[in-house]
């Protein structure tokens, strides 16, 4: 199958490629760039465990074709450390609030509440429960990411942290 | 850091050890997309395999013609059965003691059933070439309804089994029947119907549900036909019964083939069972001498690996006019799909479901099941529970209430009318299980006080007058749900797979510097098991959590075990963790007699240390015993410090719990709202209150999933009506309620450390107590039992049954 040139930035770098037209934007990510970080749940855009972020938005990166991604800047879980290396504030809440078990959604669920954040920087609860209903997670109860997405709020916001009573 | 200054108190703090929230050592690399699950492996001439699949329910399939599949570019070879029967490996064996084909041979017994698998260099290409097979297919009648398998004139579903009157567990009396099972006494328990003053009989349907683990079953099979040796990377939660059976079935020699199970992204028991992917891929490797990935698509996942349920359960109580249970009696229909794919131990067809006496004192009891054939898939995995826990607990429960109905009392007070007492444990159960401890009514009466029972009726008897004057188009239910699971197998005596006794393991090797490695049988898909078997050894042994690393899933330094599902990891391997540490402690307190010059009995543990008895200034830490085992031990002993165990429990861990759940539904919409879940657990000793508490979020979010809209359903002809996330219920962060979580703790007296098992309780006990809620709700209008799943347009439906909308 004729091969398509495109050309996009990933986690701050320029990628060239040649792809087929009809490959899927997360197996481009995957298998030719090797970031294995987003991960595949399902093929129906439902469980969100392939998000990555894509100028300035969220996208389900299984339903999209790479090609789609031409001139686009797009952000994956890898490229959400901070640039000394240490962990980004909601990679750090996960881990703090215990906001993941088995890791398949985690990537997802991070790069998605970044844009969230993004969007809203003092969600309440019921927004972020909204903000990630895209985000299918089969192990939490989502209530810990929940807490996470709470902690690392106030963190950047420059605010205490405080546990709503149970 | 001077050990001098600092309390017992202080120096076991800083060991992280059972009991603390410890933060988990895996999600340093999960949350930076570190994690290392199948399908990021990526081989040298890695080609990739796809199945073509019945679109038919049931159908003879007349004629496979691969020609334009293997004539497109990119693809390398094609396998149906008959490129199977030449390695003998069309058919396997399953853990159930049944057969089951791994590409069709004559039929298709139902729909998605794995047709042709498709060897290609890219996934792309293998998928479109999965298309060009060209199957010409002869539709077969369809049965998809259990209680119409045995009928006379049922379609058969397995000619392979035609003449055969006995199956792997006995008789069978039709050519649909898989077996009969039964358990408790008989006799007594019809005599004691017979004098019953109240009985009650319902048909408690569990329907057909899927585990569906986030990521889906996948496998990278690599055989080196130079050293003859088959590396074989895999979701699997059992990798040591994967190598065996793997080795059983391809006459590979057993220590020529590696398993591996990297990181898994969930199991939920979907991920115990061998799945022809795993088969072809095998096979496709040695055809091609290359590396075969196979990754199933979740339509694939929900419609072909390992469904859980579909019981099928009459259940009967009898009891006296005052409420006190004398006997129960069940008989089931299980729907075992095609092939007797069931995961459990292998004497148990019906796995441990004579639990279903439940937390009660039943003189007498019954159970009966028969399993049958019919057009669906094959499993019957334990989703989340222990072998068919899930199942009792939702019958009994349910059962309990619909009696507390009929005898006009409140569920609560009959539950504590019948609860097992606590000078009654350890308390042998009607069918003969020996239930190790448990303080019941303390546990119901903490969950009813938290929540404010008493007070929570008053509102809902005011709530139902309200409703009676048309004054409100809202019903408030209020779930009660008493639980006691079995997990943890199991004892030799009792559990097996295949003949492998339930033992589990763990092998620990201390370094030189006071650090150390443990590796066990067991596999961890999400539940933090390098975090918590690093407590318990910190605790046992005095070495910080932080310097021990813990390792599973590779069977070439893994020693064998049966695997992690059925909350058998923290009884079993736990258990085979403290007493490796055992082991390792009485060496090393040898080794510190000899340096300190005394005798071992004038020794006494301090937390990390062994200190001389009344002169505590004399001591030598476990680290600088670890050092002093590799140079300075006393003549004639052995150098190094390690130690395995195989630990084989002298019996199941019964944990126990309280729920209550309060709904409000709209009568006009069927919009059911969780207002409150209260959950009590009792698992014994606490290893990590985080980690617990994270289980139980999960297990009530997934019972929740279940009670609520989970079913995999089939329409008459046999099509799968709900195989995608379009139509299968999975809730996300909307939908689900918010947790309220509780303990209390009875350490269970036969395991070393006291702990029985978590994770599967919430699910056991959740979907009992939602469903008891919905029902609650509805209950003084004279409904007795309303069906799973309690989704919206069902529970429209009831309403509608009760006559509740105007005409």
């Amino acid at each position: 199958m004729a091969k398509t040139h495109i050309t996009l930035k990933v986690n701050g770098k320029t990628v060239e490629a040649l792809v087929e037209p009809r490959m899927l934007l997360i197996h481009f990510l995957r298998e030719q760039l090797n970031l294995t970080g987003p991960h595949i749940g399902c093929e129906t855009s439902h469980c969100g465990a392939c998000t990555v972020d894509l100028d300035g938005k969220s996208v389900k990166s299984c339903t999209m074709f790479a090609v789609q991604a031409n001139g686009a800047e797009v952000v994956t879980i890898e490229g959400m450390a901070n640039a000394d290396g240490t962990l980004h504030v909601l990679q750090e809440a996960f881990r703090e609030m215990h906001g993941l078990q088995c890791g398949f959604c985690t990537p997802g669920m991070i790069t998605r509440a970044h844009r969230l954040l993004q969007e809203n920087s003092n969600p309440s609860e019921e927004e972020i429960r909204l903000g990630i209903s895209g985000n299918l997670c089969r192990c939490t109860g989502y209530q810990n990411i929940v807490k996470a997405v709470q902690y690392a709020a106030a963190k950047l916001n420059g605010v205490a942290f405080q546990e709503a009573a149970e | 850091m001077n050990d001098v200054n600092l309390t017992s108190e202080q120096r076991a703090e800083r060991l992280q050890g059972m009991g603390c929230k410890r933060k988990r050592v895996e999600d340093i690399r999960f949350v930076q997309g570190k994690g290392n699950y199948v399908d990021d492996l990526k081989l040298p001439g890695m080609l990739y395999g796809d199945f073509t699949r019945s679109p038919h329910g049931h159908a003879r399939v007349k004629k496979i013609d691969t020609s334009k599949a293997a004539a497109l570019p990119g693809v390398i070879a094609v396998l149906t059965a008959e490129t199977l029967k030449t390695v003998n490996l069309a058919w396997m064996p399953t853990l159930a003691g049944d057969v089951q084909m791994v590409l069709a041979d004559g039929k298709v017994l139902y729909q998605n059933q794995e047709v042709a698998f498709v060897i290609a260099e890219d996934r792309y290409t293998a998928a479109d070439a999965a298309d060009l097979v060209e199957v010409e297919y002869e539709p077969l009648p369809v049965n998809v309804d259990p209680l119409k398998a045995m009928a006379p004139d049922a379609p058969m579903i397995r000619e392979d089994l035609k003449d055969k009157t006995d199956g792997a567990h006995g008789k069978r009396n039709h050519y649909n029947h898989v077996f009969n099972w039964q358990a408790g006494d008989k006799a007594a328990t019809d005599a004691a119907f017979a004098k019953a003053d109240v009985t009650i009989k319902e048909l408690i349907v569990y329907p057909r549900v899927h585990p569906c683990p986030l990521e889906t079953c996948q496998c990278v099979a690599s055989f080196d036909k130079i050293r003859g040796e088959l590396t074989l990377w895999g979701t699997f939660q059992a990798p040591h019964v994967i190598r065996t059976v793997g080795s059983l079935i391809s006459k590979i020699p057993e220590h020529k083939i590696h398993v591996i199970a990297p990181d898994i992204g969930g199991g939920f028991g979907n991920k115990v069972g061998a799945y022809s992917g795993y088969i072809c891929a095998i096979v496709a490797s040695i055809v091609t001498g290359r590396p075969v990935k196979w990754v199933e698509d979740r339509i694939e996942n929900l419609t072909t690996t390992a469904f859980a349920r579909d019981f099928h359960m009459e259940t009967e109580i009898a009891a006296t006019k005052d409420g006190k249970v004398t006997a129960l009696r069940c008989y089931t229909i299980a729907d075992h799909g095609a092939f007797d794919a069931c995961a459990n131990a292998t004497k148990w067809p019906a796995g441990l479901f004579s639990i279903i006496s439940g937390s009660y004192d039943f003189p007498a009891a019954h159970v009966s099941v028969d399993g049958v054939y019919t057009n669906k898939a094959p499993g019957g995995v334990a989703y989340r529970c222990s072998f068919r826990v899930t199942e009792a607990a939702y019958a009994i429960e349910r059962a309990m209430d619909i009696l507390a109905q009929k005898l006009g009392m409140d569920p609560a007070e009959l539950r504590m009318k019948n609860l097992i007492r606590r000078e009654q444990f350890p308390y042998t159960s009607a069918f003969g299980w020996q239930y190790d401890s448990g303080d019941y009514h303390v546990a119901l009466q903490k969950a009813m006080d938290t929540v404010g029972y008493k007070k929570l009726r008053e509102e809902q008897k005011a709530k139902q007058d309200a409703f009676k004057r048309g004054e409100t188009r809202e019903l408030m239910g209020i779930g009660v749900a008493f639980f006691t699971e079995i997990v943890g197998a199991g004892p030799s005596r009792a559990c097996d797979i295949l003949g492998i006794a339930m033992f589990d393991s763990a092998e620990i090797r201390i370094h030189p510097t006071g650090t150390g490695i443990c590796r066990l049988g067991t596999k961890s898909q999400g539940q933090g098991h390098e975090t918590t078997y690093a407590q318990i050894i910190a605790t046992e042994l005095g070495l910080p959590a932080d310097n021990i690393t813990v390792e599973e899933g590779n069977t070439d330094t893994a020693p064998y075990g049966l695997g992690t599902y059925g909350s058998r990891s923290t009884p079993v391997s736990g258990a085979a963790t403290a007493m490796a540490c055992r082991k390792i402690k009485a060496k090393a307190q040898m080794i510190a007699a000899y340096m300190l010059e005394v005798h071992d009995d004038d020794l006494e543990w301090d937390v990390d240390r062994f200190r001389v008895k009344g002169n505590p200034e004399r001591f030598k830490t476990m680290t600088e015993l670890a050092w002093a085992a590799y140079h300075e031990v006393p003549p004639g002993m052995e150098p190094g410090l390690e130690a395995v165990n195989y630990y084989d429990p002298p019996n199941m861990t019964y944990p126990f719990g309280a729920y209550i759940c309060v709904v409000d539904v709209d009568v006009d919409t069927g919009v059911t709202k969780v207002r409150r879940f209260y959950a009590l657990d009792d698992c014994g000793t606490r290893i990590n209150p985080m980690i617990i508490e994270g289980q139980i979020h999960g297990g009530l979010t997934e019972a929740f999933g279940i009670a609520m809209g989970q079913e995999i359903h089939y329409d008459e002809d046999g099509n799968v009506t709900t195989g995608s996330f379009l139509d299968y219920f999975l809730p996300t962060a909307v939908e689900t309620p918010k947790w309220e979580t509780d303990w209390t703790t009875t350490p269970s007296p036969h395991h070393p450390i006291g702990a029985k098992g978590v994770g599967e309780s919430p699910n056991v006990g959740g979907v009992p107590c939602f469903a008891n809620a919905v029902n609650d709700a509805f209950a003084f209008l004279g409904s007795t039992h309303i069906p799973m799943p309690h989704d919206h347009w069902r529970t429209w439906m009831a309403a509608d049954k009760l006559g509740l909308h105007a005409s």
